[in-house]
């Protein structure tokens, strides 16, 4: 069958020195799997630039949109592949922009050529020039504007043959995904920590999840909103395992044992314990969280200081110094925020005190922790996990 | 354990005998009742029979509307009957404990430039028939009230309303519509003794199909069409009769009324059994709606035995639904945990309830299929839940 030739470009693997096979090589296996669902499709790498090239009947769109979710993709273009001869190159692209300006009714375009292939007899700016008269000739409705065309078509000129092009449409860019070893984030069904995941993913983490919930203090349908979220994740990153604990026993222990006011630190400070435990069990280097300085009161300077200091690992927090505007755009464009905004809740407010302290103690904090059996509930915690996998 | 379901208030358990009608007119009598084919006749012979097992139910000055179900009939009947009347007023009467399918449609006919009054309730939910009376007017086009609420079970005074409304217009040559939603009604009071304007009732509610219900109207009435097209329903809601759903509803309607008052009876006794255990078990515990149970449509002031909405004070109705969900009991609540205020139930605002006392309301619902054994596990287990609740609470 027939097969339509998209480039796809990559952003910083392209910049890497000595690693640049191993990234190169991810990064292929990462477009290889997001285009095994279309039949016979195929990618390699041509100098620089990845061809995949799947068959016409699957609409452009499909394939752009699995493309560009591949992290480490900088743009993708779906191009017309022409042999190297300049007059043929001139009578595909005038084929390719009549069906622009039959779809469209665009009126002024202009030819960029590069030549990649020095042994091509046509330099540059003649190739531009040269095609750009064929496409005048044959496509009468069409004037010439280099300043502010509505069409900018690009001929790239190479050794393995000649390709035209017009859209760039980009992706996230980022590293491919399982370059940069395995984390795993605190999953709530906020705005915050998809992103966080997302952004972290972006850099070539894989990722695993734990949710905390307090059911029956919670409903199924909270958990349910966040592993629809954690599905969203998926899409980019592939199946996702989510571990997911039931922290009401430790809730009730700390309202009856500990002072109110320090309830949600003395909360996160548990979390923090029980995931690290789940990271060092499942081999993730480092816990990742979606805290923003100053968010809440949980997640003030002092109280970040409070919730570190119960776990050695490193605690990643991509969204530390942005603005909730930024974060919340952020969600939006990934896809994750008409999730996050539904109203189900993944904590009681029974367990949120009416005024949380913000500027916690850390030897406060401790002795009123003192109370509790902290290792045995933590580690009744971690025997109850409950495992889903959440595909794509 | 088995489940224990006391949420027929949202929807009900279809009666065995229904799923079988059901599934046998869809694998078999599929025929289109316009079709001029044997097939289509024993179609059009099925939907004859179900509407003949409906109209034997309801008052004999009427006809049968098949609808999609309880929310549709309200809007027909608001939609249609505003309609009809554009001319003669623009003022719309109802209470602000109606169901959303009402309350909303008014809504939007307030948009559209009706203007729309309703009416408050007591602390037991029930309006009041003289300040019905009092706020009719020349320019009043309908008047829409509930026959029995779905949050507290209060039955309204529709018999001396609808009773009003004629005489009203008799007085002042007016032609006022009195339109009332059954849907909580219907297959559990007798609903035929009564010649109203506009009924709207629901099958899935008395053990029949979703998606299928019907509008009564008073023959005289004559709306104009609400769907148009080929013409089905006299023209008044075409579309292809839902034909296993309309069989389905007529015997629904004809089983749910077998032996009503003994069913009903035990259904009351069963919900006085529950109310005084969770009353005497528990402290902190009150009755949102009327105490006497009532069983006709001249009981209004009392509440229908399938409903018993109670607040247990200090603590939240949904946690305690969770809690019961986990040995497999279903009940509903009074608002949905949220740390906003907006999932509160309008109908027990209306009746004056604060927020707290709102958060803690749950409603248990009941059917023909619950038993005595079921009430004493939900006693047993909402006393745990509420306790173990209240616990918590205490520390805080």
């Amino acid at each position: 069958m027939e097969k339509k030739l998209y480039i796809v470009r990559c952003g910083e693997v392209a910049l890497k020195g000595m690693n640049k096979p191993y990234f190169e090589r991810v990064l292929l296996e990462r477009v290889r799997k997001a285009i095994e669902c279309f039949d016979d499709a195929e990618a390699k790498w041509v100098e620089g630039l990845m061809f995949v090239r799947v068959p016409v009947s699957v609409p452009e769109d499909d394939v752009i949109a699995k493309c560009v979710r591949v992290f480490g993709v900088a743009s993708v273009s779906p191009a017309v592949e022409a042999p190297k001869d300049i007059d043929e190159i001139g009578r595909l692209a005038a084929e390719f922009m009549q069906k622009i300006i039959d779809e469209e009714g665009v009126q002024t375009f202009k030819v960029k050529g590069k030549r990649a292939d020095k042994s091509f007899a046509v330099q540059s700016p003649e190739i531009g020039r040269m095609v750009g008269a064929i496409i005048l000739k044959r496509c009468k409705v069409l004037s010439v504007n280099v300043h502010e065309p509505d069409v900018l078509l690009t001929v790239d000129v190479r050794r393995e043959g000649a390709y035209i092009f017009r859209d760039k449409i980009k992706g996230f860019g980022g590293l491919p995904l399982g370059t940069n070893g395995k984390g795993l984030i605190l999953m709530s069904g906020g705005i915050d920590s998809p992103v966080a995941a997302f952004m972290m993913a972006k850099r070539g983490m894989s990722i695993e999840a734990v949710h905390f919930h307090s059911y029956p203090y919670t409903s199924q349908r909270a958990q349910k909103k966040v592993e629809d979220l954690v599905h969203v994740l998926a899409g980019y990153m592939g199946t996702v395992r989510m571990h997911v604990i039931n922290l009401l026993p430790i809730q009730e222990q700390i309202v009856m044992n500990c002072p109110e006011d320090e309830t949600t630190l003395l909360v996160r400070r548990f979390m923090m314990r029980i995931a690290e435990q789940i990271a060092l069990k499942n081999g993730d280097m480092m816990l990742i969280t979606g805290e923003d300085l100053g968010q809440v009161a949980s997640q003030t300077a002092e109280a970040l200081v409070v919730t570190d200091s119960v776990v050695t690992m490193p605690v990643m927090r991509p969204l530390i110094a942005m603005d909730k505007v930024d974060i919340m755009d952020k969600a939006r464009e990934i896809g994750t925020y008409d999730i996050s905004i539904q109203p189900y809740e993944d904590c009681c407010t029974v367990f949120l005190p009416k005024h949380p302290v913000t500027k916690p103690k850390l030897a406060r904090i401790e002795k009123s922790e003192s109370a509790l059996d902290v290792k045995a509930l933590v580690d009744a915690a971690v025997a109850s996990e409950e495992i889903i996998d959440i595909r794509p | 354990m088995n489940m224990i379901y006391l949420d027929n208030s949202a929807t009900t358990r279809q009666y065995d005998e229904v799923t079988d009608l059901v599934y046998k007119m869809a694998k078999e009598n599929y025929g289109n009742p316009s079709s001029l084919h044997a097939l289509g006749f024993d179609a059009g012979n099925i939907l004859f029979d179900a509407r003949a097992a409906i109209e034997d139910l309801m008052h004999p000055g009427g006809e049968i509307i098949f609808t999609s179900g309880g929310t549709e009939s309200d809007n027909m009947a608001l939609v249609s009957s505003v309609r009809k009347m554009k001319r003669r007023g623009k003022r719309i009467l109802t209470t602000r404990v109606e169901h959303p399918a009402v309350l909303e449609t008014c809504r939007r006919l307030a948009d559209d430039g009706y203007s729309v009054d309703y009416l408050s309730v007591d602390s037991t939910g029930y309006v009041d028939p003289d300040a019905v009376s009092d706020a009719l007017t020349d320019d009043t086009i309908i008047v829409s009230i509930m026959t029995v609420n779905n949050e507290t079970g209060t039955i309204q005074p529709v018999l001396p309303v609808s009773r009003a409304v004629r005489e009203y217009n008799r007085m002042h040559g007016t032609k006022i519509i009195f339109h009332t939603d059954a849907v909580q009604a219907f297959g559990k009071l007798p609903m035929d003794d009564a010649s109203f304007d506009l009924v709207s009732v629901s099958g899935h509610k008395f053990h029949g199909p979703k998606g299928i219900g019907f509008l009564y109207m008073n023959k005289d009435l004559k709306l104009p069409a609400f769907i148009t097209g080929g013409g089905q329903e006299n023209g008044y809601r075409s579309s292809t009769e839902n034909t296993p759903g309309i069989a389905g509803l007529g015997l629904a309607a004809r089983i749910s009324y077998e032996n009503l008052f003994t069913k009903m009876s035990r259904m009351g006794e069963l919900n006085e059994y529950l109310r005084k255990g969770l009353i005497t078990e528990l402290p902190d515990v009150y009755l949102n709606g009327p105490e006497e149970l009532g069983y006709n449509l001249h009981d209004h002031g009392k509440r229908c035995p399938g409903v018993l909405n109670l607040t247990f004070k200090g603590t939240r109705g949904e946690v305690l639904l969770h809690t019961l969900e986990q040995d497999r009991i279903y009940v509903s609540t009074g608002s949905a945990c949220s740390s906003h205020k907006t999932g509160d139930s309008h109908v027990l605002q209306a009746m004056g309830l604060d927020h707290k006392a709102i958060e803690g309301a749950i409603r248990f619902s009941l059917s023909e299929f619950n038993t005595k054994e079921e009430m004493d596990i939900v006693i047993d287990k909402t006393k745990a839940a509420v306790t173990r609740f209240r616990k918590l609470g205490s520390f805080r």
